[in-house]
């Protein structure tokens, strides 16, 4: 194949559609679609959406890889479910969205800038580091210093009273900060973790390049 | 010689709507004996309430009026109208049938005068209009009922209505001592043309049916269009009696859509199209029509008329399934929102009225009923050979046109002739 050949059927990959049902979850479901509108006419956030989830079913099949995993639509959803209680096939349009938002991510093609992807990346670290539970002070904490110190100790000053109150309702403990609790066998449940890295990866390998 | 298997060379007919009737009258002009079965006071079912029919556009009391004097002409052929099966037992030539015959309280002395029903004051939603308007509780279903008789309604009974009625029959036709009564006929074929209901537009709910005024079902619709019919022929705005101009048709509502039905009912995108001309029809330029769909599915000759009605400029199609409806208060107005397919446009559109295409059902649940037939997913009658002696016609074996439903019926009298002429 000439290098200008090469070129083309990499501009024209139309193998976006196998990769989508191989690695994003419900993505089987992708060529069910029968372009009727529902979903994004249902969707209550629909207005904001770049592309609504019909349009995107359909730049999946078109092979716009770049264009729908870098859009910023599918982190709009708010898994109202609206849109799978409506499709007229019951497509599991919530699913499939939050299945390409989260491929994106672990491709690093996920929008910088969108708050939803910030904020899962801060609760699986938190999840992953913290021994298999959410350290909802530390969580909440990263949350406050997220933008600066300066906006956080802000942040922190404007939350006191709700703070204070969690304290003495026994809510929240202060020393959870020391590292905190975890589950049981946290070193197993790491392990399991990156062994299921490891495999989604290898089944996202073959769809590069 | 060889003899007839069949024990019983009757052949029972269930239904007596356009499919029935025509199977029924098949089967007795081939020569055979042939009951006709009808659960309403009047045979002619759905068709009969249709303003006109596609693709030729011709009115369909013209058909009705062939086949009554078919009917009328035949000696072969017995209907019995007010009659509701309740169980079917035996085999294939030879079926005993159980009827349950509700009362008319109208004997064969009636006229169709009339004087009863301007006696009576008691007032019941008109089946035959979809509850478009009030009926008397003495009542000609409607113009071209038959038997051309009157009916009344049992929720009178026992009531100074009744009594009324009574006194006003010159002719002694009235007998309100008429009481149920359960009959069983031997038979060796029997044929269901139990037909279709239009799909329960409530359960539609993003459409608001039930609490938008302005929403309306296309079988509605085609009581409007008649001139003797609930509005004399004018479409007019439920919520304030205006005449709609601006209307819109939204396919596919119920059908294609596991929510509700899985299947395609197949007639109602030509339906649709053909009551695009019913608005040019009343209000010539000044009537708009705009079609919301998935797909327009006008099957193989109905493409012509599809190619008519997209060649008017009043008629806009908008590739998208409507997402949902709501109502503007202060016009009345429903306002259609959702997505369209060709450029992914959101639209909020206001219409004067919205027409939904509403798909078919099977009018009977054979499973409920007890009786041992096959039927599909969608409930509507498999053609199985273990069905034996039992045939469907027309709509109640799929969602059909009139064309495809009177084909179907035709077959199954032939089917239903070979059961009874088997020799073995």
């Amino acid at each position: 194949m000439s290098q200008l050949n090469a070129t083309k059927v990499e501009k024209y990959r139309n193998h976006f559609l196998r990769e989508v049902e191989a690695n994003v979850e419900e993505g089987h479901w992708v060529k069910m679609c029968m372009q009727c509108g529902v979903c994004s006419g249902s969707c209550p956030l629909g207005p904001y959406w770049e592309h609504p989830p019909q349009e995107i079913f359909m730049m999946i099949r078109a092979g716009k890889r770049e264009e729908v995993l870098k859009s910023s639509s599918m982190w709009f959803c708010t898994s109202c479910y609206n849109c799978i209680a409506r499709c007229p096939r019951e497509l599991p349009i919530t699913h499939i969205m939050h299945g390409l938002a989260h491929y994106a991510k672990r491709l690093g093609l996920a929008p910088q800038n969108q708050a939803t992807p910030k904020f899962a990346q801060y609760f699986w670290d938190n999840l992953y580091n913290g021994g298999g539970r959410v350290n909802e002070l530390k969580l909440g904490l990263s949350l406050y210093f997220m933008n600066g110190l300066v906006e956080g100790i802000k942040t922190a000053l404007k939350m006191r009273k709700i703070g204070q109150g969690m304290y003495f309702s026994k809510r929240m403990n202060p020393f959870e900060i020391f590292g905190g609790h975890s589950c049981k066998d946290s070193q197993g449940l790491k392990a399991a973790l990156n062994k299921a890295r490891e495999i989604e990866e290898a089944k996202a390998a073959q769809f590069k390049g | 010689m060889t003899d007839v298997v069949a024990t019983n060379q009757t052949i029972l007919v269930v239904g007596g709507g356009i499919s029935g009737m025509t199977a029924a009258l098949e089967a007795a002009e081939c020569g055979k004996d042939v009951i006709l079965l009808e659960k309403n006071p009047s045979i002619g079912g759905r068709v009969a309430q249709l303003y006109k029919y596609f693709p030729k556009l011709c009115y369909p009391t013209c058909g009705m009026e062939i086949n009554l004097r078919r009917i009328k002409a035949n000696p072969k052929l017995r209907v019995i109208t007010l009659a509701e099966v309740t169980k079917v037992t035996g085999d294939a030539g030879n079926y005993t049938v159980d009827i349950t015959l509700q009362p008319r309280y109208v004997n064969n002395n009636c006229t169709a005068c009339g004087a009863c029903s301007e006696a009576v004051e008691a007032q019941f939603a008109n089946e035959y209009n979809y509850g478009l308007n009030q009926r008397k509780g003495a009542y000609l279903p409607f113009y071209m009922a038959y038997p051309q008789r009157y009916v009344v309604d049992p929720r009178i009974i026992g009531t100074a209505d009744a009594e009324k009625a009574k006194s006003a029959c010159k002719y002694d036709a009235i007998d309100l001592n008429m009481s149920t009564q359960n009959i069983q006929l031997t038979v060796g074929a029997v044929i269901w043309a139990t037909g279709w209901k239009p799909f329960d537009a409530n359960k539609i709910q993003p459409y608001g049916y039930d609490r938008i005024p302005n929403v309306i079902t296309s079988v509605e619709l085609e009581r409007m269009m008649d001139p003797l019919g609930p509005t004399d022929g004018k479409i007019l705005r439920p919520s304030d009696q205006k005449e709609a101009k601006n209307i819109a048709f939204i396919q596919c509502a119920g059908s294609r859509d596991r929510n509700y039905l899985k299947h395609c009912s197949r007639m109602c995108c030509t339906a649709t199209l053909k009551q695009t001309t019913y608005v040019r029809e009343r209000y010539g330029d000044a009537g708009k029509s705009s079609v919301y769909y998935i797909d327009i599915r006008a099957i193989d000759r109905f493409d012509d008329l599809y190619q008519k009605v997209k060649a008017d400029p009043n008629v806009t199609f908008i590739k998208s399934k409507v997402a949902n409806i709501t109502l503007d208060k202060a016009t009345g107005n429903p306002i259609l929102n959702g997505v369209d397919t060709e450029g992914y446009h959101r639209y909020n559109n206001p219409h004067d009225l919205v027409v939904l295409a509403i798909g078919m059902e099977p009018s009977v649940d054979f499973s409920r009923l007890g009786i041992d037939i096959k039927v599909n997913e969608h409930g509507f009658i498999e053609a199985d050979p273990s069905n034996g002696g039992l045939f469907a016609a027309g709509c109640a074996s799929d969602a059909l046109d009139v064309n495809r439903a009177v084909q179907h019926a035709t077959a199954s009298a032939l089917r239903a002739i070979q059961v009874v002429n088997q020799v073995s």
